[in-house]
């Protein structure tokens, strides 16, 4: 998968889940400061790119994933 | 220590009958039937295919769409009619001390329609790895709508819920009252809310043959006190009142509803589910009630009656009603709303409280519908006033509120006009 493919998979998720404006969700903006995340957002996200992109996600790796663009990353080189 | 005194001073709801309470009320007046086939699941399996959902109710329109699917229908029915109750109440939050107001909004079961959703998904899944929604937590507590509440109006009063199956609200509501004579609060948000027209509560419900299966005849199915009574009709929906100290609602110029005067709480101590077959935990909570609030049995003009049209439940509570009432029982009207509301189980206490402050304000007693003269219970008194059919004007100054739940719970609320 391409990172553009990757890139408008994960902006659709957040947009859905966190009921955003497509047009905040920049690869700099983080899930809780710039989106409105709580923590049970965040890992409700995480859950929703792991089914999305059939993998998983290990609790460590989750942690840092912070920011949408550090989303887009992890996905394109773990994507199955 | 004197005890303060306690007034309803804002109401809220969302019943199948209408989701404010003036709607509400101007159906129950008119004798509208709240049931309707079920349209939540697919019930073509189950035994009882009808129900009394609350209607034309679009989350949308209370809610953003990230919202609401961390919200249970339980929990959405509450903060609706929360809201509707805060606002009905004029309090001004920036002018209260909002240490001292709290929440007790009950829930018999929780949010038993995301429990269900869930814990089907992982069963019905083949890996059985365990992939439950961080939301399913507290989508599914039976305390959570009072945590919402409170979070929705930053009250940090005392907050829980108060839960005795379909005596829960009105437990909440005697509760709270306790707090605000005792001065531990000065106002609360109580109340109850239901969302369990569920293929769990459905199927669960009907096993115990508690629920009507008069599938043909829905709309009349409810028929508190009739001889063909064959079980309650399940609804959902929640009810909110302010109860608030006297003086606080005086200093703010707040209009009044009623005074609660008198709570009275019991327990069977005899079946689970089964009434004590002579009311002996209703009697019990009734008179407990009517000391209380330091009158006659004599006093009380209208019973909004527990009545889920359950035969034995009626039966029990009849009787229980003429114990206590002796030949009162003859001069009083007793009705059963659950006839066109259906059984909101938790929060019908809270539905039911509400009604009877509509009563007295109005001095008008809802009916008990869907009854035919030819058919009676050659076991229940017809000489007794059950308000069958239409609504009925009379003075109501004291309005007493019977509910009664499973475990034996009982729970009875006193409402009085309100005079200096």
């Amino acid at each position: 998968m391409s990172t553009a493919e990757v890139e408008e998979k994960v902006k659709a998720i957040i947009v859905e889940k966190l009921g955003v404006e497509e047009s905040e969700v920049t690869r700099e903006a983080s899930f809780t400061n710039d989106l409105g995340a709580d923590s049970l957002d965040t890992v409700e996200l995480i859950m929703e790119f792991e089914k999305a992109f059939g993998t998983e996600i290990p609790e460590d790796k989750a942690e840092s994933i912070t920011t949408v663009g550090e989303a887009i990353d992890f996905l394109t080189a773990n994507a199955k | 220590m004197s005890f303060k005194r306690v007034v309803v001073t804002g109401l809220g709801s969302v019943t199948p009958i209408g989701n404010t309470v003036a709607e509400m009320w101007q159906n129950l007046l008119a004798g509208v039937s709240g049931a309707g086939p079920i349209s939540h699941f697919d019930h073509s399996k189950h035994k009882v295919h009808f129900a009394c959902e609350v209607k034309n109710y679009n989350p949308s329109d209370y809610f953003e769409k990230k919202e609401i699917r961390k919200l249970d229908p339980s929990v959405q029915f509450a903060k609706v009619a929360a809201r509707e109750c805060m606002a009905d109440s004029g309090l001004d939050l920036d002018k209260v001390d909002r240490d001292k107001i709290g929440v007790i909004i009950s829930s018999g079961i929780g949010g038993l329609a995301s429990f269900e959703d869930e814990i089907g998904d992982f069963y019905a899944s083949e890996s059985r790895v365990p992939r439950f929604s961080p939301n399913f937590v507290p989508k599914i507590l039976c305390n959570i709508a009072s945590g919402h509440v409170s979070i929705d109006f930053g009250l940090r009063g005392p907050n829980f819920g108060a839960i005795s199956a379909c005596a829960s609200s009105a437990n909440a509501i005697g509760t709270a009252y306790d707090m605000i004579r005792i001065g531990r609060a000065t106002a609360m948000v109580v109340g109850g809310t239901e969302a369990a027209i569920t293929p769990g509560s459905i199927g669960g419900f009907g096993v115990m043959r508690a629920l009507s299966t008069n599938n043909d005849e829905y709309q009349t199915a409810s028929r508190a006190f009739s001889g063909s009574r064959d079980g309650f009709v399940m609804g959902e929906g929640s009810g909110c009142l302010l109860i608030e100290d006297l003086n606080h609602a005086i200093k703010r110029g707040a209009k009044i509803y009623a005074e609660i005067i008198g709570y009275g709480a019991s327990s069977d101590s005899y079946h689970l589910t089964a009434p004590h077959p002579e009311g002996a935990g209703a009697i019990l909570a009734m008179q407990n009630a009517i000391d209380e609030a330091g009158i006659n049995p004599s006093d009380i003009d209208y019973i909004n009656a527990h009545g889920t049209s359950t035969p034995m439940g009626d039966l029990c509570e009849i009787k229980a009603i003429k114990k206590v009432f002796g030949e009162h029982a003859y001069n009083l009207n007793i009705s059963s709303t659950k006839t066109m509301t259906g059984h909101l189980l938790g929060a019908s206490g809270a539905l039911e409280s509400i009604i009877s402050v509509k009563a007295i304000q109005n001095n008008i007693v809802p009916p008990t519908i869907n009854h035919r003269e030819d058919d009676l219970d050659p076991n229940i008194d017809y000489k007794m006033k059950f308000t069958f059919n239409k609504a009925q004007e009379r003075k109501i100054d004291i309005a007493l509120s019977n509910s009664f739940g499973f475990g034996g719970q009982n729970a009875c609320l006193v409402f009085k006009r309100y005079a200096e």
